[in-house]
């Protein structure tokens, strides 16, 4: 028997995020035959992404919109699913463990009564028997869980699951309205916007991230022109965020974004523990540190024990010589 | 203003991990405040001293937790209270019975972490404030409380919100909030003589029904083994040049040469 699969997607700048494609397709893992997988989108404006979204197979995709949700607040993006939940009365609800996924969920499971298994890497399915795997411990073990009894809320890490790969199929667009929760006891009185300009750190398939040995806000230039030629994305530890030489939007660790790209350059971080949850699962770990003896060394999968300022600027000259070679 | 806060005691993560017979072992391991409810802690002290509180810790745990309790204490809050945990085996169960403890207890403000160091699952506060049909901001980094009203900064993906909501409500502490003290020796001494109150799901009116699990924990395991990090050797342009390879290789992008 089937099984009925609630999605709560997510969009970004009226974008369809990568994560809501990789929570559709453990949906779809999960459903089973002849399950029934309906997604949701709540924003201000969800069009552009519900088109993205209904690209791909599913029974519907429901739209809740109104200008109150464009910035993420529990009590109001709770009211907006909250009805779409009890109208389908989900057997499973998967979020992504992002800001708002992660948010949302618990206030999910409380109102399902249900158990939630958070921060999934991997789900193993052997016919009826399921099993969850994450890290713990900021990433020093894992462990696998398993749901008792229903109903099953789980959260799933950005890049670690294969995103859902059933395009162009042409699932129904539902809209509906939303209705705010009397009374409104919060809301997002100001919205401060940073780091737009720079792409999706969780989404990015190349990091290069500086720490505290970058020195100065113009020391990271050299590490954006690496990312840039990589078409990657800029990372930051908390220490070089901390001393003002970038934004925080840019912190990668327990307190920051949680990263796990193909490849991962760290230059002049120490890979302090908490720095290490966040990056940890990346598949390749490079580190540029003038210490033989940081700590970043354990983890990284190569290591170059020099000078950043002399390796990084040579080594974006070698990237731009190999892929324009490849290109022309 | 009666302000309680929810507090885990945690394994230091700092710690080295071993696994003995499948489990973690926790033989001599150091254990602490989770950060993040120490930064919960000193918020609550600090409300109490700049506008006047009281503050109640509560712990779900055994009886080792009465440590952090107490350390909790000698921070500056007045009193301390230690749920049993022993039959709570998920998120789920711990947060109902601290709904159950917090349902007959009153209070303005609700301050707790933002997730836990060692299990790290970012449930149990929100669940709390779902269960007691209390709003609930999430990772903030400043708490003002005017009257019965607080107006907080949290970070969403980078964008930086500030959120107003009606008291009572939950809030969660992320790094930055504030810088937690160590407890002073006077503070150390007071906390010996502070209440300490040790509840049970008795107590609570809970039954083993009502916090079965949900969930189960069926195995523990180290991460693979990464290959022993390959230092790279040469001059920097060799070294440069060896890396551009390994990355391009790593990016689908190899033919590049
Ligand atoms: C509750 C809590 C949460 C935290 N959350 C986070 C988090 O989310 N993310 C995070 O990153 N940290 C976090 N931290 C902070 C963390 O503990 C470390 O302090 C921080 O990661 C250190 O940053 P760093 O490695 O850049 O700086 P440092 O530890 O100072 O390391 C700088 C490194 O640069 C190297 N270096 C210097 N000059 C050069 C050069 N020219 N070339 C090459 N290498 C050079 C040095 O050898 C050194 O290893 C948290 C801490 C706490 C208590
Ligand atoms: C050794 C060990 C064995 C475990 N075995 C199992 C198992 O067999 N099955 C299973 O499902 N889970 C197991 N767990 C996980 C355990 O259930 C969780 O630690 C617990 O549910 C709390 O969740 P969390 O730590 O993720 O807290 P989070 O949800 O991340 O905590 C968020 C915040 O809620 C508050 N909070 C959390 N816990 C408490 C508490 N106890 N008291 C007061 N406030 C609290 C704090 O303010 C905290 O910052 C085990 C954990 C450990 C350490």
């Amino acid at each position: 028997m089937g099984k009925t699969v609630l999605v709560i997607a997510e969009q970004k700048d009226q974008k369809l995020r990568q994560v809501s494609l990789e929570a559709l397709a453990a949906a779809r893992q999960l459903a089973g035959d002849g399950g029934n997988i309906v997604s949701v989108l709540v924003g201000d404006n969800v069009d552009a992404a519900a088109q993205q979204l209904a690209d791909h197979e599913q029974s519907q995709v429901v739209c809740v919109a109104a200008d109150i949700l464009v910035s993420y607040e529990a009590e109001h993006y709770f009211a907006a699913v909250q009805p779409v939940i009890d109208e389908v009365k989900p057997d499973i609800v998967i979020l992504p463990h992002t800001a708002s996924g992660r948010d949302l969920a618990p206030k999910i499971a409380c109102h399902l009564d249900a158990g939630q298994i958070s921060d999934v890497v991997a789900i193993e399915a052997v016919g009826e028997d399921v099993t969850f795997k994450r890290p713990i411990y900021a990433g020093k073990a894992f462990e696998t869980k398993r749901f008792l009894t229903g109903p099953w809320v789980v959260t799933i890490r950005p890049n670690n699951l294969q995103a859902d790969a059933t395009n162009g199929a042409a699932a129904p667009i539902v809209k509906r309205t939303y209705t705010e929760p009397t009374p409104m006891r919060s809301q997002v009185v100001d919205v401060q916007r940073k780091g737009s300009d720079t792409r999706d750190l969780t989404e990015a398939k190349v990091v290069v991230s500086g720490g505290r040995g970058v020195r100065s806000a113009d020391g990271f230039a050299p590490l954006a022109e690496l990312a840039e030629v990589l078409d990657g994305a800029l990372g930051a530890s908390r220490a070089a965020c901390d001393a003002g030489y970038c934004d925080y939007s840019l912190q990668i660790g327990q307190t920051g974004k949680v990263v796990t790209p193909d490849v991962y350059i760290a230059c002049g971080i120490s890979g302090a523990i908490q720095h290490l949850a966040g990056m940890s699962q990346s598949k390749l770990i490079i580190a540029i540190n003038k210490d033989g003896e940081a700590p970043i060394f354990d983890i990284a999968d190569y290591g170059v024990v020099g000078d950043l300022f002399e390796i990084v600027p040579k080594l974006t000259e070698k990237l731009r010589e190999k892929i324009t070679a490849v290109r022309s | 203003m009666n302000v309680i806060v929810l507090m885990k005691q945690t394994f230091d993560t700092e710690e080295r991990i071993r696994l003995v017979d499948g489990q973690i072992a926790e033989d001599g391991v150091k254990w602490i405040i989770n950060p993040y409810d120490e930064y919960a802690v000193e918020e609550a002290v600090r409300l109490k001293e700049q506008q006047g509180a009281s503050v109640t810790v509560v712990s779900v745990g055994n009886e080792d937790v009465a440590q952090a309790l107490r350390t909790a204490l000698a921070m500056g809050a007045d009193e301390a209270v230690l749920i049993d945990g022993t039959d709570l085996h998920d998120e789920r169960a711990i947060a109902k019975a601290l709904s159950a403890y917090l349902a007959k207890t009153p209070f303005d403000v609700l301050l707790a972490g933002n997730f836990s160091i060692d299990n790290g699952a970012g449930q149990v506060a929100i669940r709390v404030a779902h269960q007691l049909g209390l709003p609930h901001v999430a990772a903030i980094t400043k708490l003002a409380i005017d009257g019965g009203k607080a107006t907080c900064v949290r970070e969403v993906d980078g964008d930086v919100q500030t959120v107003e909501v009606q008291l009572p409500a939950l809030f969660t502490a992320q790094q930055g909030l504030n810088e937690p003290r160590y407890p002073s020796l006077p503070g150390i001494m007071k906390a010996k003589k502070k209440p300490l109150t040790n509840v049970t799901l008795g107590d609570l009116g809970l039954s083993a029904d009502d916090v079965a699990p949900r969930v189960a924990r069926i195995d523990l395991s180290l991460p693979p083994k990464r290959q022993a990090g390959q230092r790279l050797s040469g001059d920097v342009e060799a070294q440069a040049e060896q890396l551009a390879d390994i990355i391009l290789q790593a990016t689908g992008q190899a033919g590049a040469r």
